[in-house]
């Protein structure tokens, strides 16, 4: 009988728990995915104003103008469009014009992407996937880019 | 010729992991015959060939023998010599070097240190050790070979990384690979377990202490890169749900459930089929981030770059870690024995909810970690998941952990029996510094529910208060030394609990551009530039900034925050600086510099202050010192005669 008990415990526990767990993560899945878009896409279909998505691109030449107290405005492209973006924090130390960055942020009704956080790596040879995919998706993809060796080790 | 010794020594090794494999499976049955001996030999002489491998890597290192691919991509002539050492492992080929090394280093620690009282166990253990390192030996061999030679040789390296030269991120990699490694010891042993039909309670004991000894290796390589994080990036914070650092929560999670559920099988043989589990996934997920980790298929913060013939590599050998332990586990676990009864207020029902729970906790960072892949896999519109997902799941079911946490050292085992175990004055002892904690923290204008972060650290730490006061009632040093350790972890929890409590509950970020003989107040403080000059290192020019720190008119120090720019690598890196009181660190980074219109120079600065987050590093230090005493509790046990 206590070992029957037991079991029940056991189970009963066990099943709540895990119902719970998953829940709580559909849940919480439903509102945290953020939606990446490329230049071409914001252009063609772009998302709510207001609405948390990640946008990446290359940073355009030239376009980096620093603005107030340690914030910066700057374009990304894949070649085919461009976006805006505002960002009022200090840009990451492997911030460069030409290279490959993710911010995530919200669209203004202005069309300029305000970003809470921008992504540039560790590693200064490395490209975010979701951007090499929409330089691959306009054309503006070139091998020597990604010649899958690690920073400094190519033959 | 010293890399050709190289490449030699790592195929040597790996032929005698396959040596190992062979010749201890099949001295499993007479554990004290010649073919048991061979595998234990085999196992010492694999040690010893990466011992001398990783050695000739140092060597090429230490020489600047930019023949080698390897050194070219990772070292410097420029570069100081402990970061030159320090780079042999800082790529991807020379880590997966250290990781091979410590794989043969379990495998022959196994074989001497392997359970005395049983053999058979330690052999076959042995032989399933030397599967292991034949995968990842191959992989090292034949598609990550730190010894392969560039043709034509650099003129010059690409130095390591900036970023990471830093003392701690030297001892980093190599900590939580011992964390990460050290738990294919606990899957080789629960594997053998399951070959040679051992029952729960026997398995759980002889995985115990190699729980218990990766776990602790991997709260501290955690810890490490946490505080490498918050000081080097520059960003001020310490977690942030990224892939990388998830890939070493999940197996951390894992292990710590482990020594817990070990503890109850090696006691009490409960949870048998639970304990051999958790040890095979806690490995599965080590090899799942490495896999997540080295492949570069989630976007994040740390991620090398892309590399898909490792990729599939990686997930080749995490499928057959995977797989051979499942399918193992699925055939006879019955063999296992059934657990032991126990009451729903027993130890054992506690350590069951705490099992579950983090159980829950690492199920639902991996769906989140994972989901981008399979999103991805199922050719949907690129997502991430980010760190809301992570707060929304994870640290509530964490939470609930703690709120059990104090009851459970209190409680008897298999009887149990709440009344005896919850008197009045313990109760007390708990709700008050929980009650103080949270109205104080509300009182500060905290949000509620980091106020109730911070009521249940401190309900965390009061519980292992009183659970120390019991040190007159351990009688001996075994038993003190392993009091004292679980109430170190237990605290050393509670205590970061308070501490992200605090660091949520009052961000305080101000930024200003300085010219010398300007100020910005930030958190009750005068920052004021005195100058900015040239402080050049070895491989690097710097910019360092002087600013004084006052508070109400007197002085409290100079901050030198600096800002670096490394040639060889044309990368530019942020020293911050950091003045660390007891309520919180004032936290200053230099950023980029500006031109004014009239010609003179200015820099951005950052100046944060972050409440309480010592609390953070305490806590860490404690759960690690507590790994550490309860680890030499078992060797005092074992060594006490009879």
């Amino acid at each position: 009988m206590r070992k029957r008990n037991q079991r029940l415990w056991m189970i009963g526990g066990a099943g709540l728990v895990l119902i719970a767990a998953v829940a709580l993560s559909l849940v919480a899945l439903r509102d945290a995915v953020v939606f990446f878009y490329s230049p071409s896409e914001v252009a063609a279909n772009p998302p709510a104003a207001g609405e948390r998505v990640r946008v990446g691109g290359l940073v355009v030449d030239g376009s980096v103008v620093r603005v107030g107290e340690g914030g910066a405005r700057f374009s990304v492209t894949d070649g085919a469009a461009d976006i805006h973006i505002v960002y009022d924090g200090t840009l990451p130390d492997l911030f460069r014009e030409g290279q490959g960055v993710v911010a995530e942020g919200a669209f203004g009704d202005d069309g300029v992407f305000g970003a809470y956080t921008v992504l540039a790596r560790h590693d200064e040879n490395y490209m975010p996937p979701e951007v090499a995919a929409a330089l691959r998706a306009t054309g503006h993809w070139r091998e020597d880019d990604d010649d899958g060796q690690p920073y400094g080790n190519r033959r | 010729m010293i890399a050709e010794l190289g490449r030699f020594l790592i195929a040597l090794a790996l032929a005698l992991s396959a040596a190992q494999m062979l010749f201890a499976w099949a001295g499993a049955r007479d554990p004290g015959g010649a073919f048991a001996r061979a595998g234990a030999r085999a196992a010492h002489a694999a040690l010893a060939a990466l011992v001398v491998a990783f050695a000739l890597l140092t060597v090429l290192f230490l020489q600047s023998d930019f023949s080698v691919a390897y050194v070219a991509a990772n070292s410097h002539v420029d570069k100081p010599l402990f970061y030159m050492i320090t780079g042999v492992w800082g790529g991807h080929e020379g880590s997966m070097l250290l990781w091979c090394l410590l794989l043969t280093a379990v495998g022959a620690g196994l074989a001497k240190f392997g359970p005395r009282g049983d053999p058979a166990l330690r052999v076959r253990a042995v032989s399933v050790q030397g599967a292991l390192q034949l995968m990842f030996l191959a992989f090292l061999a034949l598609a990550s070979n730190p010894f392969d030679r560039l043709d034509p040789a650099a003129l010059e390296g690409s130095g390591l990384n900036p970023i990471l030269q830093d003392p701690a991120l030297a001892i980093h990699p190599p900590m939580l690979f011992l964390g990460y490694v050290g738990l294919s010891g606990v899957y080789s042993l629960a594997m053998a377990g399951l070959i040679e039909g051992r029952k729960g309670q026997p398995l759980g004991a002889a995985m115990r202490p190699w729980a218990l000894g990766a776990w602790t290796a991997l709260t501290a390589g955690i810890a490490l890169g946490s505080w490498w994080a918050y000081y080097e990036l520059g960003w001020g914070g310490w977690w942030f749900w990224d892939p990388v650092e998830n890939a070493s929560f999940m197996p951390w999670l894992m292990a710590t459930a482990l020594i817990h559920s070990a503890i109850a099988s090696d006691r009490m043989g409960a949870f048998p089929g639970w304990t051999t589990l958790l040890a095979l996934l806690a490995f599965t997920l080590s090899a799942l981030g490495a896999f997540l980790v080295r492949s570069g298929v989630l976007t994040s913060v740390h991620a090398f770059a892309l590399d898909p013939e490792r990729g599939l590599w990686l997930l080749a050998i995490l499928i057959v870690i995977a797989g051979a332990g499942l399918a193992l586990f699925a055939l006879r676990a019955h063999r296992l024995g059934a657990g032991q009864g126990f009451s729903p207020t027993s130890r054992e029902a506690f350590i069951g909810a705490n099992n579950l729970l983090l159980a829950a906790a690492a199920g639902v960072v991996f769906t989140g970690t994972l989901y981008p892949l399979f999103v991805d896999a199922l050719g949907g519109r690129p997502v991430s998941v980010g760190a809301p997902y992570f707060d929304a799941t994870a640290t509530p079911i964490l939470a609930f952990a703690l709120v059990l946490m104090p009851f459970a050292p209190f409680m008897a085992w298999a009887k149990g029996g709440l009344r005896k175990a919850a008197t009045p004055l313990r109760a007390a002892g708990l709700i008050l510094p929980a009650a103080i904690a949270g109205l104080t923290a509300l009182a500060l204008g905290a949000p509620p529910l980091a106020a109730l972060g911070a009521a249940i650290g401190a309900w965390a730490v009061a519980g292992a208060g009183l659970d120390i006061a019991r040190w007159s009632g351990a009688v001996g040093l075994g038993p003190k030394l392993a009091l004292a350790g679980r109430a170190m972890a237990h605290a050393g929890v509670g205590f970061i609990a308070l501490g992200a409590a605090s660091d949520a509950s009052w961000p305080y970020e101000r930024m200003a551009i300085l010219a010398p003989g300007e100020s910005m107040t930030a958190h009750g403080r005068v920052l004021t530039m005195q100058r900015i000059m040239r402080a050049d290192g070895p491989n690097y020019m710097s910019d360092l900034a002087e600013i004084a720190v006052t508070r109400d008119g007197r002085a409290q120090g100079v901050l030198r925050p600096e800002r670096r720019y490394y040639p060889a690598a044309d990368q530019t890196t942020r020293e911050v600086a950091i003045r660390t009181g007891l309520a919180g660190d004032l936290y200053v980074a230099l950023g980029e510099p500006r031109q004014r219109d009239d010609g003179a120079f200015a820099f951005e600065v950052r100046a944060a202050f972050n409440p309480l987050i010592w609390m953070l590093g305490f806590g860490a230090a404690l759960v690690t010192l507590g790994g550490l005493a309860a680890l030499s509790a078992r060797g005092v046990e074992r060594r006490r005669p009879g």
